[in-house]
């Protein structure tokens, strides 16, 4: 209980600066608009088809990249007067600072994203997702908690390391393959408006393993990532 | 006395390799399907097993410093990555020339092929992520989590002929597929062949991690050398 209320106070304090400076989220919430409309070259535009069928790699590209960008800054912004180690040396447990840390890039990220569906169905003249939105938002908020819990480990190895905006995406996309692989699949199921079959059952398993395994590891090994 | 183990060691791989070698050329009969192209698979399978080998012990490694500290352990993990990551390109390549036999095609994007250059980046990345840090101690510490989260990969990949329905040949070895579809004798030579491979690991594992005891050695007098 303790650990959820330590958690709550760190997300809470995240999310209060950052909605006070919108640094990363208008850096974020711009770039995925950015791509989004560079999405219009991949094919025509009139060829909903295609798009159907291509429309959940195209999302989940939008919200990886989107995603570093928010992860870099999670645990940069404690370096500035050395936060990062008052954090450290404050009574917090090391677990409760990258469980706060990742809710807070959560809810950051879903800030992004949520409006991107919206954006892209318009876009693009998509709309047969309209009768599964729940479906959709479910995982999202499952492949996003993957990718934040992630995240926020990788954001706290490399925060001291040099080329740190290089190596973030370098170590977190192949580690995220499974999770941003399976989100991929029932993203676009979802968006061309059809049930999930007993193929997808796969994919929905492997999202919600992976969460409980990597939440599970970036709590035990949130010590090690920490303190030195 | 060391020296003379490693270089008996290697030895008996390069005989029992050159052993194989002719049986496996002159001695068993080619495949009723594939015709000679099959016999890559001696090298393929071996390969593979190796190098799931070899991160299996790196993993080991890394738990093992994250509860021990023992700087000895993140020495075992590096050069267990640096091998295995080698036998992965053997086998990735051997695969790929396999496919261009058999399916026409060098690479395909199939979950257990896929899953497997997953893991090589990985490990590419883990080693990249080394040369990045400095200290010895905040290095071993991170990659210890790194060598932790990487793992879970390498298990994916052991399973994904199992869990998807893949272009990738399904279970035909004994111990996997329970018998029956494969003649004892290509099973015998897949086993020696491993054995040769896993006594050539072993080796190149040991030599590495004298090579990094000395490196150790030789920060540590520089060290001296500077305080003084």
């Amino acid at each position: 209980m303790r650990l959820i209320q330590q958690a709550w106070t760190v997300a809470a304090k995240d999310l209060r600066s950052e909605l006070r400076t919108k640094e990363s989220l208008n850096a974020a919430g711009g770039f995925a608009l950015v791509i989004l409309v560079l999405f219009s070259f991949v094919t025509d535009p009139g060829e909903t088809e295609t798009l159907y069928a291509l429309s959940g790699g195209l999302l989940w590209l939008v919200f990886a990249f989107a995603g570093v960008l928010i992860l870099n800054r999670s645990f940069a912004r404690e370096q500035a007067n050395d936060c990062l180690d008052a954090l450290i040396a404050s009574p917090l447990s090391p677990a409760a600072l990258i469980l706060g840390k990742s809710a807070a890039s959560f809810v950051l990220l879903l800030i992004v994203e949520l409006p991107c569906l919206p954006i892209f169905g318009g876009l693009y003249g998509l709309s047969q997702w309209s009768s599964h939105w729940l479906g959709l938002v479910g995982v999202v908020l499952l492949g996003t908690w993957g990718m934040t819990v992630i995240g926020a480990v990788f954001s706290a190895l490399t925060v001291n390391l040099r080329l740190r905006e290089l190596m973030l995406p370098m170590l977190v996309y192949p580690l995220l393959i499974p999770v941003l692989m399976s989100a991929m699949r029932l993203s676009t199921v979802f968006i061309s408006g059809k049930d999930l079959e007993a193929d997808d059952a796969i994919w929905l398993r492997l999202m919600i393993a992976f969460d409980i395994i990597f939440t599970a590891l970036a709590l035990a090994l949130a010590e090690d990532v920490l303190v030195s | 006395m060391r020296d003379k183990l490693l270089y008996a060691a290697g030895a008996a791989a390069t005989v029992i390799l050159i052993a194989n070698l002719h049986k496996i050329l002159l001695g068993i009969p080619d495949e009723m399907d594939q015709g000679a192209i099959y016999r890559i698979l001696y090298f393929h399978v071996p390969s593979w097993f190796t190098c799931f080998a070899a991160f299996f012990v790196a993993g080991l490694a890394s738990v093992m410093y994250s509860v021990k500290r023992d700087l000895r352990y993140d020495v075992l993990a590096v050069s267990a990555v640096e091998v295995g990551v080698a036998f992965t390109l053997v086998g990735l390549a051997t695969g790929s020339i396999w496919a261009r036999i058999i399916w026409g095609i060098w690479w395909t994007w199939d979950p257990r092929l896929t899953w497997a250059l997953i893991t090589c980046v990985l490990y590419a990345g883990y080693l990249m992520m080394r040369q990045m840090i400095d200290d010895a101690s905040a290095r071993a510490r991170f990659a210890a989590v790194l060598g932790t989260f990487s793992f879970a990969s390498v298990a994916i990949t052991y399973k994904a002929i199992d869990w998807w329905r893949t272009q990738h040949p399904g279970p035909v070895l004994p111990i996997r597929a329970g018998g029956g579809k494969m003649d004892p004798e290509m099973w015998h030579a897949i086993l020696w062949n491993w054995t040769a491979f896993m006594l050539l690991a072993s080796v190149m594992v040991a030599v590495r991690i004298s090579q990094e005891t000395r490196l150790r050695e030789v920060e540590a007098l520089r060290r001296r050398a500077h305080a003084i």
